[in-house]
């Protein structure tokens, strides 16, 4: 194949890669301003789906709710999950670290429908043995945040591996207690790292389906919910603008954190070569 | 004269991991005031004592004692010592002032107190406008001259340098050498350093300790380690040198001659050993004399060398290096001798490649090796 | 509070036992009890007395063990179960297969590309991955329906004269899966080949090899790693799915997942969704040791 060839192919393939991707987000986005109803078919323009959506009441609990489990998902998958990847990158050896390891990494791969009918299992029968939790946002909380701690290990495990360890023995070298390392020296190295965590577990919250309809009880439905009950039924326009407001969010928030690092990793290359020139 | 009593003793220092040793037994003693290089290629486990005397690990077996106190039981961040790392391990997210601050402020310092010692070390290393910048917005040798200054700040008792020099090109290096001497001398510091590089052990420090395979070898001055070095290993690791590996055919207390494949030997010195034993004779290639005529005997210094300490060879090689050229002479045995020498005239044309030549040298500059 | 600081005063409980212990217990009482619970009801009766089975009973000073196999005798015996397990994993390995086709060049050209260029394809692949799933799958709904844009837009060519029925079938559910599970494989193949050193391709030049030879011999064999990674990050998930199925399935797709919320939800017999579970945990055992093993190796190597 020759070189010209190979870069068409090449940029042929990644198009319609990228059509395959885009196309159904692309679509929610059109459909949204759509007249019908039912049918996909272009019908005129119209916004009235987005004034409906502000008057659904089962959507915009459901989006409160999701949104309050997000953040704390976020905070307390970010919390363990940094527990969890400092064990696992400085703690070589303890009783359990093999278990240890597999039960931090096994949610990563495991169908949610397995986690979820588990959790749902215990968490019933402690709450007929102790009378808590009831079956609603508690339960949802801890079993996003399982699945989020994995998540957030992963990430904040690779930042540990890639820093310098001298930094922390140089902080012990200069009188500075254990204790006192971590929160001196390893988190602000780390924070990068904690906020791509925190982002991602919310995200991942945010958007659960499975783990959240075993975990959920009478009243608790989280917008994921509620939008699959309606899928499942047929097509809703007002799922279209739910899509769009995601979309559109999400973009802006990818295209924003991605100019302003691509912008901080210029500036820090620049400062670098002056170093560099200037001695 | 009184002798100062050692002021860091280590004593019978092992450290094992997994079964492997990687210290074995080490006794050395280093006196206040000097600048002591340990000395060994990778895995020699010179990097693993540094560690220890820094309490980043902790000994198998042995003592440590600073000043007179034992510190083996004292944690990393409670002893009166300072390390300088390899990769300098600056902390990225403070600037250079920060830094600098950060040990004495572990201490609670008072805040006037911080911020002279802090701008003293500045002026110390001539960094003084740079204190608001972060390390990454500074050159290698800026930054390391900053984890210099981090490390003396705290005014420590022994200062351990970790490869100090390895990350610099060769220019700064030689440049640096001299700048970190300095510094030193001034500060009045104890200091360990860790290197494999021997120009920098021989050039910076007041004695080394030559390691290999967990053990140490030899300690000394340079000048010691260099003119007689007490083993193969140690006479072959510093520098270049010739070996001759020989046994003793004449022992008396004035002279030895010993008897080896190309050459006999004639050393106008006594050795401790008896006739017929195997030894090893070490001529620097420095010393040796390379010439186009066989030696008068006016040329020897002693008499009765004439015949000995003498080989004749072809010159396989000639590398010229605008000070010095090193010559390989190859002799009939098939055996080849380094020759150097100062290029003191200009380039001389007749020592080239095929030549045959007489090499010869002064039996008071052999080293008789007996292990 | 006080109960926390005087639980940190206590001796033995230094930091280390701390830092290991937190995380540890949470996930003892998340991930490891629910699974020995689980294993535990599986062997039991459906009993309301006994949420946690009745496996292990204590009366009277008698400990009786009464496990109830008949449930995975059912499983074993049954012909939907048996044939439900062969569904989802020949639907999750069509569907690691199709991702590791389309993906693996998708991934290689990215890492071809100009190294200013990647961070924005990158970019471009992570965000329909930061957008909602749920969301991305209802819209295949809308896009393969009867009355759905496919159908609309050749039905208006004149290619077809009827609508393509393709909404919950196989077909379908493949695209779904597709879909849904592409970026996965596309991740680790694009992390592998983008750190892969070109001079190796360099040197089979220089050495007479034709591109194709050095494709195939040399740069296929080295992203082994991230071959297997994107499959098994496929493969697992896959074959426990549950919305996609739904959404986009129909009655020819079995998956175990669906089988699993029905037998749940539906039939409230959950010594019966417990036994399923236990096999499908057994099942996804393998391919789950075989990415353990793979990831430590990873960081092994990467820590030299």
């Amino acid at each position: 194949m020759t070189s010209t060839l190979q870069r068409w192919f090449g940029r042929g393939w990644l198009s319609l890669g990228y059509i395959f991707l885009y196309l159904p987000i692309v679509v929610l986005v059109v459909f949204s301003f759509n007249e019908s109803r039912q049918d996909m078919v272009w019908a005129g323009f119209s916004t009235k789906w987005y004034g409906e959506l502000m008057n659904d009441t089962e959507i915009i609990s459901g989006f409160g709710l999701s949104l309050r489990i997000a953040v704390l998902t976020a905070c307390s998958s970010v919390l363990l999950g940094t527990f969890a990847a400092f064990v696992l990158n400085r703690y070589r050896r303890f009783p359990g670290r093999t278990l240890f390891s597999g039960m931090a990494s096994a949610p990563l791969v495991m169908p949610e429908v397995i986690i979820g009918l588990s959790l749902l299992l215990m968490l019933v029968s402690v709450q007929k043995m102790f009378g808590f939790p009831e079956r609603g946002f508690t339960t949802i909380w801890i079993g996003h945040t399982l699945l989020g701690m994995a998540y957030a290990a992963v990430v904040i495990q690779s930042r540990l591996q890639e820093m310098d360890k001298s930094l922390e023995e140089a902080a012990m070298d200069l009188g500075c207690k254990p204790r006192q390392v971590f929160f001196l020296v390893t988190l602000p190295n780390i924070t990068q790292a904690l906020a791509s965590a925190w982002l991602l577990t919310f995200t991942l919250s945010l958007d659960d389906v499975v783990l959240s309809a075993f975990l959920s009880g009478p009243g608790s439905s989280t917008m994921p919910i509620v939008i699959f009950s309606r899928a499942r039924l047929g097509l809703d326009p007002r799922v279209n603008a739910v899509a769009a407001l995601t979309i559109l969010v999400v973009s802006i928030g990818v295209i924003a954190s991605s100019i302003y690092l691509a912008r901080a990793e210029r500036r820090r290359l620049k400062e670098i070569a002056a170093a560099f020139k200037g001695e | 004269m009184t002798i100062a009593p050692p002021f860091l003793s280590i004593r019978n220092l092992v450290k094992d991991f997994d079964g492997v040793r990687a210290v074995n037994d080490v006794s050395v003693e280093i006196n206040k005031g000097e600048i002591f290089a340990l000395l060994g290629s990778s895995g020699c486990g010179k990097s693993t004592l540094l560690r220890m005397l820094a309490g980043f690990e902790t000994p198998t077996g042995g003592q440590i004692t600073l000043g007179g106190s034992d510190i083996i039981a004292v944690p990393p961040h409670k002893r009166p010592i300072n390390m300088m790392f390899q990769s300098y391990a600056l902390f990225p997210h403070l600037t250079v002032w920060d830094n600098i601050a950060f040990g004495l402020r572990r201490d609670g310092l008072p805040k006037e107190e911080i911020a002279t010692r802090v701008d003293q070390m500045l002026a110390l290393v001539q960094l003084s406008a740079y204190g608001k910048r972060k390390p990454h917005q500074l050159s290698g040798g800026q930054q390391q001259r900053v984890a210099l200054a981090r490390s003396l700040a705290k005014r420590p008792q022994l200062l351990l340098l970790d490869e100090p020099l390895g990350a610099l090109d060769k220019k700064l290096r030689e440049q640096t050498q001299i700048e970190l001497v300095n510094i030193i001398e001034q500060v009045g510091v104890t200091c360990v350093m860790v290197t494999h590089d021997q120009d920098e052990a021989m050039s910076m420090a007041t004695r080394i300790a030559v390691m290999s395979e967990g053990q140490i070898l030899q300690v000394g001055a340079p000048g010691e380690i260099y003119e007689t070095p007490n083993c193969r290993f140690v006479a072959d690791f510093i520098g270049s040198v010739n070996l001759f590996p020989g046994h003793v055919t004449i022992d008396e207390h004035d002279h030895v001659v010993i008897d080896s494949e190309e050459v006999k030997h004639f050393v106008p010195h006594g050795i401790t050993g008896v006739e017929g034993m195997d030894v090893t004779v070490a001529v620097r290639p420095e010393k040796m004399v390379l010439q186009l005529e066989a030696p008068t005997v006016e040329q020897r210094v002693h008499a009765n060398e004439h015949g000995h300490n003498c080989v004749e060879g072809v010159i396989a090689s000639v590398a010229y290096f605008g000070n010095e050229t090193h010559y390989v002479v190859r002799l009939d045995s098939g055996v080849e001798l380094k020759v150097s020498r100062t290029n003191a005239g200009r380039y001389d044309e007749s020592l080239r490649r095929e030549q045959r030549v007489f090499v010869w040298w002064d039996g008071a500059d052999a080293v008789v090796l007996t292990r | 509070m006080k109960f926390l600081t005087h639980l940190l005063s206590l001796r033995w409980i230094t930091g280390r036992r701390f830092v290991i212990g937190v995380p540890f217990v949470f996930l003892v009482c998340t991930f490891l009890i629910p699974f020995l619970i689980v294993a535990r009801i599986s062997l039991s009766d459906v009993d309301p007395d006994h949420p946690l089975g009745t496996l292990l009973t204590y009366t009277d000073g008698m400990i009786n063990l009464h496990a109830k196999i008949a449930n995975y005798l059912f499983i074993a015996t049954d012909d939907l179960y048996g044939l439900t397990y062969l569904s989802s994993i020949k639907f999750a390995a069509i569907t690691t297969v199709c991702c590791l086709l389309i993906g693996y060049p998708f991934a290689y050209f990215m890492a071809r590309a100009k190294p200013t260029l990647r961070p924005v394809l990158l970019m471009m692949v992570m965000l329909p991955f930061w957008t909602s799933f749920l969301l991305r799958i209802y819209a295949w709904k809308g896009i393969l329906a009867n009355q759905g844009i496919v159908n609309h837009l050749l039905l208006s060519l004149g290619w077809i004269s009827e609508p393509l029925h393709m909404m919950n079938t196989p077909f379908s559910l493949l695209i779904g899966m597709v879909y849904a599970y592409l970026p996965f494989m596309i991740l680790p193949l694009f992390a592998n080949l983008s750190k892969m050193d070109l001079r190796f391709l360099e040197a089979a030049a220089d050495l007479g090899a034709t591109p194709m030879q050095a494709f195939w011999r040399i740069t296929v064999p080295l992203s082994k790693s991230g071959i297997i990674a994107g499959s098994m990050l496929v493969f697992i998930p896959a074959v426990g799915e549950y919305v996609i199925p739904e959404l986009l399935g129909g009655p020819e797709t079995l998956m175990i997942g669906h089988v699993l919320w029905d037998e749940f939800f539906s039939n409230n017999d959950w010594p019966m969704a417990s036994s399923v579970t236990v096999v499908v945990i057994l099942l996804i055992l393998v391919p789950m040791a075989i990415l353990n093993k793979y990831q430590a190796e990873q960081r092994e190597g990467g820590r030299k």
